[in-house]
């Protein structure tokens, strides 16, 4: 994929393999990737196929058996700042004992570059923006799932990160909230200038969000495809999603899941 | 989030509520029926002495052994070996979590200190506290400083040993997500290992301060002009057999106090745990 802005974030010749009880499992046979500044890329493919590997990888959170990551001009080993990882495990990512503020403000706090009155300032309009306002107090477990993953959401978002790396972060939420937190995601991306790398097995969501949406095949994954969606802004529920673009997309990108899954394939036009 | 506190409610599957439609009923299902139960022994205990069941001698009454006890508060004379007795545990206690802490987190992050400390810390626990008072004599004398080691080196090991569980069974993605949020190091060691694993630290803690309770006791008994452990033998070296009882009181009074006190403790520092896992469970 040709791309003209400057690459932010990237990735070569990468290879995963897991030894495990029952041998070895390759995850990732040889992906490169280059990810655009302020870019927003959802990376969707079949469950297992080594979504969440790459990604890790990519924040430097996993080392790949061969290959490398770039982020900037330097090489990644250990998690560069200002790139911030959400877990897709998010009830086992939020501390327990802190408060859902307390929580919010745990990377800010660590920066160490921001006073406590910023601080307390940024925390509060962050848990305005995910609609928290009035469960500062609580703690994660006496929050819904969908609300613990918001918190999650407004952690990472607080500290202003360059890019934000997602691991499937709405899977765990109804439609209407997702709705609420894909719009959210959207108008924070636009606004903050971030780059967002996004994982998905929603062909739909993936779609939408995003300005190119990369697929992986089945473990061991390569790149299936690689494809700029280029839809009109501001994008909307309902109209979006009714576009014929929107449609191609949509269709062409799940025949590819289809028929990783050995399912039949759909026709495209 | 102070409004969370543990009740001690046995558990309803294990216990069904005793069918009692009499007009005492809810007595069986409260504690009071325990502390009643307490009592009747006590009554007992009175009757059985002023039938001299056993030799009066050895077996005051009870409430003989309560007169001469509040004498012995009021007299001060029990408060002075309580709080020399006090001083040595509490000192040997801390001392021993603070090792016992530092050690396990040290095991339990560092591959080196483990691979060091892991078999020598298996080969010490097991030796019985007595067992090696001989020895400390010998090279600390009979002074505080034998007594307060004895107590440091006994609550080590079940304070070390929790630490070193709960810091191996801190969730890596708590680790991870601290490390993207750049925290590594010193820094991940008391922001996310020490909080989590805090809950596995309180056992231990609570483990080894009943531990403290009976080395201190043990030691005063053998080596000490002074403490509840030296009044409670050296009462009954002089007959004083009431006094003696009088202390054994006073013990048993101590543990339940330290126990209820560390409990409160625990409650209010652990609150987010206790609320944490039975929503999970
Ligand atoms: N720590 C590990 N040890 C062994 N194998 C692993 C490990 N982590 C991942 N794998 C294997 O690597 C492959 C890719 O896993 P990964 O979690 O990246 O998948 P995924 O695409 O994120 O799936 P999902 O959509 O279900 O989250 C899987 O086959 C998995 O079994
Ligand atoms: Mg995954």
């Amino acid at each position: 994929m040709s791309q003209s802005g400057r690459a932010v974030l990237r990735v070569s010749g990468l290879h995963k393999s897991f030894a495990a009880a029952g041998g070895t499992t390759v995850a990732l046979n040889g992906v490169d990737l280059e990810i655009e500044a302020g870019s927003f890329v959802s990376i969707i493919g079949p469950s297992g196929c080594g979504k969440s590997t790459l990604l890790q990888i990519m924040a430097g959170l996993a080392t790949p058996t061969s290959g490398e990551v770039y982020y900037e001009q330097s090489r990644v080993q250990d998690p560069p700042p200002d790139v911030v990882y959400v877990f897709q495990q998010y009830t086992r990512s939020l501390f327990p004992w802190k408060t859902v503020e307390r929580n919010v403000a745990f990377g800010l706090e660590n920066k160490g570059t921001m006073s406590r009155a910023e601080i307390a300032s940024r925390t509060r309009e962050l848990i305005g923006l995910v609609k928290l306002t009035g469960f500062e107090r609580h703690y994660p477990w006496q929050l819904s799932g969908g609300m613990q993953q918001r918190v999650a959401i407004a952690r990472a978002l607080a500290c202003r990160p360059a890019v934000l790396l997602m691991d499937e972060p709405f899977s765990a939420v109804d439609a209407l909230t997702r709705a609420g937190l894909q719009e959210l995601l959207r108008a924070l991306w636009r606004e903050l200038n971030l780059t967002v790398i996004f994982v998905t097995h929603d062909v739909d969501e993936g779609v939408y969000l995003s300005n190119r949406v990369v697929a992986l095949s089945r473990a061991p994954a390569t790149i299936a495809i690689d494809v700029l969606i280029e839809l009109p802004e501001p994008r909307d529920q309902i109209a979006t999603r009714a576009l014929p673009a929107y449609l191609k997309h949509r269709a062409h990108l799940l025949a590819q899941l289809f028929a990783d899954e050995g399912l039949k394939s759909v026709e495209v036009a | 989030m102070t409004d969370i506190v543990r009740t001690e409610q046995p558990p309803a599957a294990v216990m069904p509520p005793a069918k009692r439609p009499a007009r005492f009923g809810w007595l069986w299902n409260t504690r009071l029926l325990g502390v009643l139960f307490i009592g009747a022994l006590l009554i007992l205990w009175e009757i059985a002495a002023a039938y001299a069941i056993f030799p009066p001698m050895s077996f005051p009454r009870i409430s003989s052994i309560l007169s001469i006890w509040w004498q012995l508060v009021v007299s001060g004379e029990l408060l002075g070996e309580l709080l020399s007795s006090l001083w040595r545990m509490f000192a040997g206690y801390f001392i021993g979590v603070a090792l016992g802490v530092g050690l396990g987190l040290l095991m339990g992050y560092v591959r080196f200190f483990y691979n060091l400390l892991e078999p020598i810390t298996e080969v010490l626990r097991p030796i019985p506290s007595p067992a090696y008072l001989p020895i400390m004599i010998l090279f600390l004398g009979i002074d505080d400083e034998m007594k307060i080691f004895m107590i440091a080196f006994a609550t080590v090991f079940p304070v070390l040993l929790n630490t070193y569980s709960g810091v191996r069974s801190v969730d890596p993605i708590q680790l991870q997500t601290a490390r993207t949020f750049g925290v590594s190091g010193r820094k991940l060691l008391t922001q996310i290992v020490l909080p989590a694993s805090s809950p596995y630290i309180f056992t231990g803690m609570r483990v080894s301060l009943a531990v403290a309770l009976i080395v201190m006791v043990i030691s005063e008994m053998v080596a000490a002009s002074n403490g509840i452990g030296y009044f409670i033998l050296s009462a009954q070296r002089g007959f004083k057999i009431r006094d003696m009882f009088a202390g054994v009181l006073t013990l048993a009074m101590l543990g339940y106090i330290l126990n209820r006190l560390f409990l409160l403790i625990e409650n209010r520092v652990l609150a987010w745990h206790y609320g944490y896992t039975q929503q999970r469970s």
